[in-house]
């Protein structure tokens, strides 16, 4: 199940890059393109490129959408533990991403909506009563600082010196 | 006051006078005044430094690391540095005297040249070369003699090549691989050869190897790793290309303790110490940024792999450069001398590039890219390059 070589190398410059063409990569990577096509479509299938999706400063782009943290803490149910109520909450599109912590509570939740009353309005509707729930603690995010691991950034990069020895 | 003596023709020094002005300085003017230029005409690595490099620097001036150090640099610095060069190389020096840090590369030639040459000693010089190579000789009191190297033979040079031009003025052997502009690396088998050559002819090598990390799919010799060849080598290295460091200034020395002493003479007078902030950041560079190199060295390797094959399908035939970061393609099918290519390139499709003529006579018909650039900036100015070279193709097939 490990990776080879070529296929790290893709992994890692896809995930850098998603637009890299498949001409392109094949050059980088020493294949042919058929070749990359074949790895590229393998990952798909074997789950492990899930999906390729643009990092978009919302807020910049005049449309702020308002993202909240939500720790959860919940009873474990006999033999299926955690895994069944977390599926349960998982599934609302509303919800972002999702894990189960370590710590003083269970579940972290991102959820994402328009406004503030929305995802309010959302944990204390469709959360908080599910069976096993027992509290909920949401912290609403004031400002992004990086963001997938992109710097949010005021400044302007300093450039280099456009010709030097 | 200017008195009479103080004419306008010796009021700088005959010597400066007569080294030519950069070849690069009027690309300056020219690219002040547009918009829109991607430049391949750069130096130095578009990463910015590593942050945990960074941040360690930031943390030694809340300590108040703001004083002198040795001249030597620190301790600590050195320290590990041995270590570093005992690793990868398998060279031993001693921290103590064999040692010292220095504000850049640039710095340590400098020293280095200055060290050891008396008036009209031969230094050779394989050409192209780093631009700095035959000013300082000059400035040093040496006498330049290059040593021609072709794209034929993959830009090396040749023990032979070496051999032939030995007088009983040669001195230094200056070599600077992986080179800069050519990409050039000699191999383990190459550089033995060269080594008898210096022990038979007893010469002194200076090896300027800052870009020792940057190389592709293949492992670096240190030249003075190579059997007899530490006594008589002074070993040029830093920290700018491989962790992306260019700004801070800090590079090494390392030589036998009585030429690293004489060097350390000069530098002493001239800039006393390397700034302690440098040193602090270097050495957490050597201590935990090997990382960040294997991570950098794999997307050069990426852009070297798209520039090269880009410029050839241009039609601009381009050697495969085995280190550095430069792609150094023939130009001779525009008819055009590198120099004015460059500039026609510059003013027509807004690409800065490097003429080879700025590297030397054989440097001529050349220009230097470094792909030390956003992928994205890469394939714009090969676009714009096969545009160029359409245009100019015309001309040349009359």
């Amino acid at each position: 199940m490990g990776l080879s070589a070529k296929e790290s190398e893709i992994l890692c410059t896809l995930e850098r890059d998603p637009c890299v063409s498949t001409g392109q990569m094949a050059t980088m990577t020493d294949l042919s393109e058929d070749e990359v096509k074949g790895i590229v479509a393998d990952l798909k299938q074997r789950g492990i490129i899930l999906r390729t999706r643009s990092v978009i400063n919302w807020e910049k782009a005049g449309e702020p959408l308002v993202t909240a943290l939500i720790e959860v803490r919940v009873t474990p149910q006999r033999d299926v533990g955690f895994d069944a109520l977390a599926q349960r909450i998982a599934r609302f599109p509303e919800v972002r991403s999702m894990y189960l912590v370590s710590g003083t509570y269970d579940l972290a939740v991102q959820v994402t909506g328009r406004t503030m009353q929305d995802l309010a309005m959302f944990v204390a509707g469709k959360i908080a009563p599910l069976d096993g729930v027992q509290g909920t603690v949401t912290h609403f995010l004031l400002k992004t600082y990086k963001e997938d691991g992109v710097l949010i950034e005021g400044d302007q990069q300093p450039s280099r010196l456009p010709i030097a020895p | 006051m200017l008195t009479n003596r103080h004419t306008k023709s010796n009021l700088v020094a005959q010597r400066v006078q007569e080294i030519p002005a950069s070849g690069i300085r009027k690309f300056f003017d020219l690219l002040a005044s547009m918009e829109g230029v991607i430049s391949l005409g750069v130096g130095e690595p578009d990463f910015t430094t590593p942050w945990h490099i960074r941040e360690a620097a930031i943390h030694s001036l809340e300590r108040g690391f703001t004083m002198y150090t040795s001249n030597y640099g620190t301790f600590e610095l050195r320290q590990e540095l041995a270590r570093h060069l005992a690793r990868l190389y398998e060279v031993v020096y001693d921290p103590r005297s064999e040692l010292m840090i220095t504000v850049g590369v640039s710095e340590a030639l400098d020293l280095a040249l200055r060290a050891v040459l008396n008036p009209g000693d031969e230094v050779l010089i394989p050409d192209p070369g780093y631009v700095s190579y035959m000013p300082c000789t000059v400035l040093a009191g040496g006498t330049v003699v290059p040593v021609p190297t072709r794209v034929e033979d993959d830009f090396k040079v040749a023990a032979a090549a070496i051999e032939e031009r030995l007088t009983p003025r040669t001195k230094v052997l200056l070599l600077g691989y992986p080179n800069n502009p050519t990409g050039a690396v000699l191999d383990y088998e190459e550089l033995a050869r060269i080594a008898v050559v210096a022990a038979k002819h007893d010469l002194l090598v200076i090896s300027d190897e800052i870009y020792d990390r940057l190389v592709y799919e293949r492992e670096h010799t240190c030249f003075a790793s190579l059997p007899g060849m530490q006594e008589r080598t002074i070993l040029l290295g830093g920290f700018s290309k491989a962790y992306a460091m260019t700004g801070w200034r800090v590079g090494y020395a390392a030589a036998p303790a009585e030429i690293l002493e004489a060097m350390l003479k000069i530098h002493q007078y001239g800039a006393l110490c390397a700034p302690i902030m440098s040193q602090m950041a270097a050495l957490q560079a050597l201590r935990a940024g090997e990382p960040d190199v294997r991570a950098m060295v794999a997307e050069y390797n990426q852009r070297r792999k798209v520039i090269v094959k880009g410029l050839n399908e241009i039609g601009l035939p381009t050697f495969e450069p085995r280190g550095a970061f430069y792609a150094f393609p023939s130009v001779a099918r525009t008819g055009l001398d590198s120099d004015t290519f460059a500039e026609q390139l510059l003013i027509e499709a807004k690409v800065a590039v490097v003429p080879g003529s700025a590297f030397g006579q054989c440097g001529e018909g050349y220009v230097r890219c470094c792909y030390a650039t956003a992928l994205d900036q890469i394939n714009e100015a090969l676009d714009r390059i096969a545009a160029f070279v359409r245009r100019h193709d015309g001309g040349q097939s009359k």
